[in-house]
């Protein structure tokens, strides 16, 4: 069972990244909207598993499609950034009930769900353009880069999490 | 010395994600200020590959298209071929070539970033260094900033780290071409004078104090000017003869005497100084 666990997120690593470069690095939808789909990465990523482990792999995988898409390191900034707040956020979202042993993120609301997963996006696309555009004269473009990216990112990474919700009993 | 060693542990989460979260950082902010980030880019070998891949793939959906814009290229070029006054052999004489040009093929294209990169499928291994100017049939389109063994990124004009040097066609009033990221398809020619005679729908292609591109390569049109806060030089927006969106087929253009230049730049600084 652990070792199937390893197994889908090792094919989920790789499959985000070429799916976000392959795919969705190319959208372009208005000129400048390509949704952030790897995020889901670290949705779905277990509760349960060491946080260093947790919080090198989502620096690999920021920096692989920062690779692709050569922007150096700032997915790496922002998705290592997220991976540190999750438990923060996930504490904000599901209360304390998420400490427990026996907690899975599909026994939760659909609006706690949603709620997470905004949260996720909205603290990831905030670090990006800030480091992406790189001045404070800026802000109002950042601001609204932020809003719409997050509409678009949350709106495909809510139709790919239920594509493929992981338990369907 | 227990107490370090307590705080290390109890904190070690915290400082994983300082350690990470600083070595993105410098890695990010060290790529604004110098001119290239010489090893993280998609000219290496895994993603040189991917894209490759993926993109012979894909342009087969759009080999009709290519074909014609080549076609009406080859036309151009016919056209001026036969019109030419004299046909002299002299001008084939390799003592009196400059430049030198070599073809390649887009294998990964992005214009929705403030700095934008394209990756080629040639590399060191076809004669591709750094610094060679890249264009198409249409017009300019950026600088090599990294090759490896057989891919290259190139430094797109719609990049915010470019400055190339441009001019208003027949005249010689010299500007540096900008981007200010808001629209693909347009570009801005910072530095040109108030007292430059300016139209609506001038051309402007690349001037001659770089040693870069070729003099007289097609830029854009001017689309529309104003003059800016200080009043003593325009803005000015230019229309693309490129789409950015869609570029397939490019040239790199090799300056042979470009070493010879810098090698003299360099000496005849050091000799003033």
């Amino acid at each position: 069972m652990i070792r199937n666990s390893y197994f889908i997120n090792i094919i989920r690593f790789v499959l985000l990244i070429l799916v976000q470069v392959l795919i969705f690095n190319k959208l372009n939808f208005f000129g400048y909207i390509n949704p952030m789909v790897y995020i889901l990465f670290l949705y779905w990523y277990p509760i349960k598993q060491k946080r260093q482990l947790f919080l090198l792999l989502s620096f690999l995988l920021g920096f692989l499609v920062d690779l692709f898409s050569d922007t150096v390191a700032i997915h790496a900034a922002a998705t290592v950034t997220i991976a540190y707040l999750r438990p923060t956020i996930m504490r904000f979202c599901f209360g304390v009930n998420y400490e427990f042993q026996n907690f899975k993120l599909t026994n939760t609301t659909r609006a706690q769900q949603i709620t997470f997963l905004t949260l996720l996006i909205i603290i990831h696309h905030l670090v990006f353009f800030t480091l992406e555009i790189f001045s404070f004269e800026n802000t109002l473009l950042i601001l609204r880069k932020v809003l719409t990216m997050s509409i678009a990112t949350l709106v495909l990474c809510l139709l790919l999490s239920s594509l493929f919700s992981v338990n369907k009993e | 010395m227990r107490q370090i060693i307590d705080f290390i542990l109890r904190y070690k989460n915290f400082l994983l994600y300082l350690f990470l979260l600083i070595i993105s950082l410098a890695l990010t902010i060290q790529s604004h200020s110098y001119h290239r980030s010489k090893y993280f880019n998609s000219s290496n070998w895994l993603t040189g590959n991917i894209y490759e891949t993926t993109s012979n793939i894909t342009t087969y959906f759009g080999l009709g298209e290519e074909n014609k814009k080549l076609v009406e290229e080859n036309k151009r070029l016919r056209n001026l071929l036969f019109n030419q006054k004299k046909q002299d052999s002299m001008q084939l004489d390799t003592a009196n070539i400059t430049y030198k040009v070599i073809a390649s093929q887009v294998i990964k294209n992005s214009y929705s970033l403030p700095r934008n990169y394209i990756t080629i499928n040639k590399g060191s291994a076809h004669g591709i260094k750094p610094d060679m100017g890249v264009i198409t049939a249409n017009g300019i389109l950026g600088i090599v900033e990294n090759t490896s063994k057989n891919f290259a990124t190139v430094q797109s004009i719609l990049n915010t780290k470019s400055r190339i040097n441009a001019k208003i066609k027949n005249t010689n009033h010299y500007g540096s071409l900008v981007w200010n990221t808001k629209d693909y398809n347009t570009v801005q020619l910072a530095d040109i004078e108030r007292l430059v005679p300016l139209k609506l729908g001038d051309t402007i292609v690349t001037g001659a104090s770089s040693s870069i591109f070729p003099e007289n390569i097609p830029i854009g049109i001017v689309k529309n000017f104003d003059l800016n806060n200080s009043q003593n030089s325009y803005n000015i927006d230019i229309k693309l003869f490129n789409n950015m969106a869609t570029v397939k087929s490019i040239y790199l253009v090799n300056n042979i005497q470009r070493e010879e230049i810098i090698e003299l730049e360099a000496k005849t600084n050091n000799d003033s100084q």
